[in-house]
């Protein structure tokens, strides 16, 4: 008994430290988990952070993810947008340097113009189908009599 | 018109089934296409961002960007010491070394005991080792996880970013890139 209480032990310990060697021991970033003073500023960062990718966790966003260079990224955005830094301006400044891939937010390029322009074609085929049917309507009637 | 009506049917029948057929093809390629999860940097043929670490080891200088520019290519090597795959390249840096390549490296997140300790054990081959403990460097030139090393040319412009460890049958391809950043 006492050896299996030991065994189980054992196999916790090193499902518990195995994992943690691959992190790092630095505390977070200053302002990783603080919130900005101002509620404004805050509330503009966090609409940021909400819409920016955790390139750790790629399905996360930076606002969700408790991983450090997520924590080191609110930092950064936080700090600049208390510097007074405008959030779209920060948002192009790291699709700079990651691509689209690090917005949430789709960007106005030529490549989503299908996309946005679906639900309209898709609106007027169905305008020019049901044309088509209600054409015919009055005519099998016609037909009919 | 009464002859084709029921063969038009027929047709229209299928197709629901053959577009979750087509449905179900698109997901199971989905299912075994192994997943890409590299980020590769946008940065690459830019400038080095404006920055200046201080030194992570007592026995190596910090690392400014304006200390790349020294007309000859070099790498930039970001790592840490709680990076498992950077033990791994660590013999492939020193073989790098020999070859007379000049490599500065930014510690991530790091605790100068620790990186110390992880130098002892796998070798030091850097010139310069700067401290990064906010990630703003790693970020400032796209790169999205430890270890990647990044090949600078003499003007300081980012030419080529590799993603993970270096392994033994990378070093001729890193030489390569080195060569191609000299002209």
């Amino acid at each position: 008994m006492k050896r299996l209480i030991l065994a189980i032990w054992a196999t916790l310990s090193v499902l518990l430290v195995v994992p943690a060697l691959a992190q790092d021991q630095l505390p977070p970033a200053p302002l990783a988990y603080r919130q900005l003073d101002d509620p404004v500023l805050e509330a503009k960062a966090q609409r940021l952070m909400e819409t920016l990718r955790c390139l750790k966790c790629q399905s996360q966003s930076i606002a969700d993810s408790d991983a450090p260079m997520a924590g080191d990224m609110r930092h950064q955005v936080r700090s600049r947008i208390a510097a007074g830094e405008d959030p779209e301006a920060i948002r192009a400044w790291l699709i700079e340097r990651y691509g689209d891939y690090v917005s949430y937010a789709p960007q106005n390029k030529p490549i989503m113009w299908p996309l946005f322009a679906a639900p309209l074609v898709i609106l007027l085929l169905a305008a020019i189908l049901l044309r088509g049917r209600f054409r015919r309507g009055p005519a099998k009637a016609e037909r009919a009599e | 018109m009464t002859a084709e009506t029921p063969r038009r049917a027929g047709l229209a029948m299928w197709l629901p089934l053959a577009l979750f057929g087509a449905f179900l093809a698109l997901v199971i390629w989905g299912l075994y296409r192994p997943a890409n999860t590299e980020v590769a940097s946008a940065f690459i043929g830019k400038p080095l961002p404006q920055f200046d670490l201080p030194a992570a080891t007592d026995d190596r200088p910090g690392l400014s960007s304006a200390q790349m520019q020294t007309g000859k290519p070099r790498l930039l090597n970001v790592f840490a010491s709680w990076c498992v795959p950077c033990a791994v390249e660590a013999p492939q840096l020193e073989a790098l070394r020999r070859h007379g390549v000049e490599i500065d490296g930014v510690a991530i997140r790091d605790r100068k005991a620790d990186l110390d300790r992880f130098l002892a054990t796998y070798g030091n081959p850097f010139a310069r080792i700067g401290r990064d403990d906010l990630s703003e460097v790693q970020v400032g030139i796209g790169s999205s996880g430890v270890p990647e090393t990044f090949v600078i040319d003499g003007k300081g412009v980012i030419r080529y970013q590799h993603i993970g460890e270096i392994r033994a049958e990378d070093v001729p391809m890193i030489l390569a890139k080195l060569k191609e950043a000299q002209s």
